[in-house]
């Protein structure tokens, strides 16, 4: 599905990847994890096309994507959702999943499927994405990505400062995700939620990738985790 | 009542209100109200670019002298009658402000800024340098026959007036009607997060391109508009002035809220007009009043009313 190739980005003359390489399959989750500073969200920045590859390459089902100007990677079927969320505020829930739906001009079925996922936003419709919960606001970041009904979704630390109830609610979504055949792309620094949803996890140091480990063999050996990780 | 219910009556009754006006004022009054209403034209257009997309430009006298010229020129120079010299008023602003966009666009913040002055000021050396078709400083008057459209005297109160008055109604009902659209919600994204926006596949350039050529369009119509409704061309509509003009209409009136023009425009006229009768530092007045409203409405009138209860005002 998702194929990164050697890939190296950074910003201006600081390189931080170096010939990063993975696999994103349908169907599975990827876990992204290391250090702060290994260059987890870089790697998903540049996936997406926000940061110009100094070498190398990002295939979807083998077309090349990594020499497409940055709007054309969502409609190739690569969703993100960054941190901090970054909602259109002043905007309703409703006009927030329109924008996501308008990109690929789909309607009220994709909507409503999305909508089934995240219950809470049909009741919020039309309340301004601003005063949202931060849970909320995560639904509903995730909820825009979805609208553009993504092969592959690049979620980065979609958890980070949620309170727990609203943590399971998302982690539910994501497998509701891996088992309708997504390919999902998960920064996590949490290692108990790794080893729940994950299916492989990559582990990035220092802008290099230092191990691929399936995640049942992750749970026989936890090493790489302290090792790359620090837990 | 429905949200749209309350869209369509408060801005109905708004239009009424301004029909009934010119029946209502004195003559004084009905005419400056005519050119509250034009110069609101002008606003609008001002705030599709900044209020709804963001793109804070201070080079809108360029796309406002294009129409006032395009119209005023086509009369002048080539004795067009009134309809085919406003469109092509129109069709100089929304050009004007393509061709702007195309290379004004590429920067952005203060760079925008800085590239939309310097292009209206090398409009407004270009407007003196060629005085022949100009008038240059001195501009010119546009002759009668080039005002009488649909057999109407615009240089008589009454038909300038319900002219004013059409132009008004159709440029709000078609700005109603784009914040309202797809492409509206998209330039609020845009001005909300141009990044994030461009993760949900959108092309920020070419979305703030449209909405330029769209504010450039308004513009231009507002600017043709005053040529054939007052009769005069002249270079000083084309000085920095006329873009900062509409930026404080904008401001005052509430940036990204459809009436807001209106409200700044005809609050900044009768400010001017009433400080400019009782000091000659009439701008030092002006000056208070805009840091007063930066203090306590930072929005703008509407823009605060907005934030206290009527969310719905779009």
């Amino acid at each position: 599905m998702l194929r990164v190739e050697g890939l190296s980005a950074g910003y201006g003359a600081v390189q931080v990847l170096r010939g990063v390489g993975f696999e994103a399959r349908a169907g599975e989750v990827t876990c992204i994890m290391g250090r702060n500073g290994a260059g987890k969200t870089t790697l998903m920045r540049a996936v997406m096309g926000l940061l110009p590859a100094l070498a190398g390459e990002v295939r979807l089902d083998g077309r090349k994507v990594s020499d497409l100007p940055a709007h054309q990677v969502p409609k190739e079927g690569i969703g993100y959702v960054p941190q901090g969320r970054r909602l259109f505020g002043p905007l309703s829930v409703a006009e927030n999943l329109q924008i996501g739906l308008l990109t690929r001009g789909r309607g009220a079925a994709v909507r409503d499927h999305v909508l089934s996922l995240f219950p809470r936003l049909r009741e919020r419709l039309d309340q301004t994405s601003a005063t949202l919960s931060g849970g909320e606001q995560q639904m509903l970041a995730i909820a825009r990505a979805l609208c553009l009904e993504p092969k592959v979704l690049l979620l980065d630390e979609p958890t980070e400062g949620l309170q727990p109830s609203m943590i399971g609610l998302i982690r539910e979504v994501v497998m509701g995700l891996k088992a309708e055949g997504v390919a999902v792309v998960l920064v996590e620094q949490k290692v108990e939620a790794v080893l729940r949803m994950a299916d492989q996890v990559v582990f990035l140091d220092r802008g290099e990738v230092a191990e691929v480990q399936p995640v049942a063999a992750l749970r026989a050996d936890p090493r790489p985790f302290r090792d790359h990780v620090g837990v | 009542m429905t949200e749209r219910g309350k869209i369509l009556l408060l801005h109905g009754g708004v239009l009424l209100a301004l029909f009934a006006a010119q029946y209502l004022l004195p003559a004084y009054h009905a005419n400056n109200l005519a050119r509250i209403m034009v110069l609101a034209v002008y606003a609008m257009g001002y705030n599709i670019a900044f209020g709804y997309t963001g793109l804070l430009s201070l080079g809108h006298a360029l796309f406002f002298a294009m129409g006032m010229y395009g119209a005023g020129m086509a009369v002048w120079l080539v004795e067009w009658t009134a309809l085919p010299a406003i469109a092509m008023g129109l069709a100089a602003g929304a050009v004007a402000a393509g061709a702007v966009g195309l290379l004004a666009l590429r920067t952005a913040g203060v760079s925008f800024m800085i590239v939309t002055l310097m292009f209206a000021q090398a409009g407004y050396l270009l407007i003196l340098y060629f005085a022949r078709y100009t008038g240059g400083d001195e501009g010119f008057v546009v002759e009668a026959f080039g005002r009488r459209p649909f057999g109407l005297d615009l240089v008589q109160d009454g038909p300038r007036y319900a002219a004013a008055f059409c132009l008004f109604a159709v440029a709000l009902a078609g700005n109603l009607a784009l914040v309202r659209s797809r492409f509206g919600r998209v330039m609020l994204a845009m001005r909300e997060n141009e990044a994030r926006s461009r993760m949900l596949g959108y092309n920020p350039f070419r979305v703030k391109l449209l909405a330029l050529v769209i504010s450039g369009l308004y513009a231009g119509a507002a600017g043709a508009f005053y040529a054939m409704l007052f009769g005069y061309v002249g270079a000083s509509f084309a000085m920095v002035q006329y873009s900062i003009l509409p930026l404080l209409y904008t401001l005052l009136g509430g940036a990204g809220v459809v009436l807001g023009p209106l409200l700044g425009a005809g609050l900044m006229f009768y400010l001017i007009d009433i400080a400019s009768g009782l000091t000659s530092a009439y701008l030092m007045v002006v000056g208070a009043v805009l840091v007063v409203l930066v203090l306590f409405a930072p929005k703008g009138l509407l823009g605060a009313l907005r934030e206290r209860g009527l969310k719905w005002l779009p």
